[in-house]
C-alpha cells in the first residue's frame, strides 16, 4: 500500500450502495487517466460491490484492505 | 471542474450515473439539453413525463387546448381536477411536481406560420405528438428547415407508428414528406375522436419517442433514423419498415417545391 500514491480520497463512511459506487464513479469521471483513487467503505456490502462495478467500468482495482473494525479501503486507478 | 451534482440529484439520477453509457457526464448532458414537445396529449403525455424524471433541464410543451374529461382515458399528465385548465398549465404542474430540475416552458398557443420558428428555434430535438396533419407538416418543414431532429409518433385504434428525423444530417436521414408529400384530402384519415384509440397506445409511443429523445441528447445508440416503427396492439408486434430517401420529396428531394412554411387548412378543431 505504502508504495501506491493516492491522488484522491473520498471517505464514504455512512454510505450505502449503490451510492458508495455512484459517488466513487462521479469523482473518478473527473480525475485524469493514470490518477488513483482511494475510498473509505463501512458498508460492508460495498466493499465488493464497489470494486465489482469498478472492474465492469474498465477500471483497475488495485487493492481491498480492512483498515479497521467495520472501515475498508479501495484503491482503484482510472483506466477508462 | 465538472459539474456538481448535489445530494438529492446524486440519488435522484443514480440508476442512470451507473450506465456506463451514461454516467455523470451523460446526466449532466439531460440536464443541459432543451426538448419541444408538441401536444400535451397521449403521446405527449408519456414522453413528457419521462423526460422530465431523466431530468431533460429544459423541456417546452405547446398545446392550445383544455384539458377534458375524455383526455383522461390515456393523457396520464392531467387528471380529473384539472378538466377545464389549460394543457400546458397541467402539464406543468404536475412535471415540476415530478422533478424541480426541469424547467418546464408552457406555450398555450396553436402552432402557425408566425410562432413555429421562433419556438423550437431554441431547442436541440422536437417531439410531435399531435393529432393533425396541418400541424405535423409545419412542424416537419420547421424542423428541416432548422435542421432540428424530429421524433415523431402517430396513433390510431390499435395502432401506433414511430421514426425519427435527423435533420442535423440532411444529406442522410428520409423526412416526413417523403413518407407522405402532401397532407391527405379532409375527411380520408379518421382522427381518434371518430375513430378511437386504446389508450396504452399513446402510453407505449409516446414512451418510445422518449426514449429515442434520451439517446439523442446521449448520443448513443441507434436512432431509428430511415425506419418506421408499427406497432400494433393487438398481437403485439412490432415490426420495422425500411423508409428511403425519396428524389422527388417536394422538401428534401433534387427539385424542392416547399421552400417555405406551409399552413394547411384545419378541417375540423381537433383536440390533441
Amino acid at each position: 500500500m505504502a508504495d501506491i500514491k493516492v491522488d484522491r480520497e473520498l471517505d464514504l463512511k455512512g454510505e450505502v450502495c449503490p451510492f458508495t459506487f455512484v459517488k466513487s464513479k462521479l469523482i473518478m469521471e473527473q480525475m485524469d487517466k493514470g490518477q488513483v483513487l482511494r475510498v473509505i467503505l463501512d458498508y460492508k456490502p460495498s466493499v465488493e460491490n464497489v470494486p465489482k462495478s469498478m472492474r465492469e467500468e474498465g477500471q483497475e482495482v488495485l487493492e481491498v484492505n480492512q483498515i479497521g473494525e467495520n472501515l475498508w479501503e479501495v484503491i482503484v486507478r482510472k483506466v477508462r | 471542474m465538472s459539474f456538481q451534482f448535489t445530494e438529492e440529484q446524486i440519488k435522484r439520477y443514480s440508476r442512470h450515473i451507473i450506465l456506463p453509457e451514461v454516467g455523470g457526464k451523460g446526466q449532466e448532458k439531460l440536464l443541459k439539453s432543451k426538448v419541444l414537445v408538441v401536444g400535451a396529449g397521449g403521446l405527449g403525455s408519456p414522453s413528457l413525463y419521462y423526460l422530465a424524471a431523466a431530468g431533460v433541464g429544459t423541456i417546452g410543451i405547446v398545446d392550445f387546448d383544455v384539458v377534458d374529461f375524455s383526455n383522461l382515458q390515456r393523457q396520464i399528465l392531467h387528471n380529473t381536477e384539472r378538466v377545464g385548465v389549460p394543457k400546458v398549465e397541467s402539464a406543468k404542474m404536475t412535471l415540476e411536481a415530478l422533478n424541480p430540475d426541469v424547467k418546464v416552458v408552457a406555450y398555450n398557443q396553436r402552432l402557425h406560420k408566425g410562432n413555429v420558428l421562433d419556438i423550437i428555434k431554441d431547442y436541440d430535438i422536437v417531439l410531435d405528438g399531435s393529432d393533425n396533419f396541418p400541424t405535423r407538416f409545419l412542424v416537419n418543414d420547421a424542423c428541416y428547415f432548422l435542421g432540428k431532429p424530429l421524433v415523431s409518433a402517430a396513433i390510431l385504434r390499435f395502432e401506433g407508428q414511430l421514426t425519427t428525423f435527423d435533420y442535423r444530417n440532411k444529406e442522410e436521414s428520409p423526412c416526413y414528406r417523403c413518407l407522405f408529400p402532401e397532407p391527405p384530402p379532409p375527411g380520408l384519415v379518421p382522427s381518434c375522436q371518430e375513430a378511437g384509440l386504446l389508450g396504452v397506445v399513446g402510453g407505449i409511443m409516446g414512451t418510445l419517442q422518449a426514449n429515442e429523445a434520451l439517446k439523442l441528447i446521449l448520443d448513443i445508440g441507434e436512432p431509428l433514423v430511415g425506419k418506421l416503427l408499427v406497432f400494433d396492439a393487438l398481437t403485439t408486434e412490432f415490426n420495422i419498415v425500411k423508409l428511403r430517401k425519396d428524389k422527388k420529396c417536394p422538401l428534401c428531394g433534387e427539385n424542392p417545391t416547399v421552400k417555405e412554411l406551409i399552413e394547411y387548412d384545419q378541417s375540423c378543431d381537433v383536440h390533441f
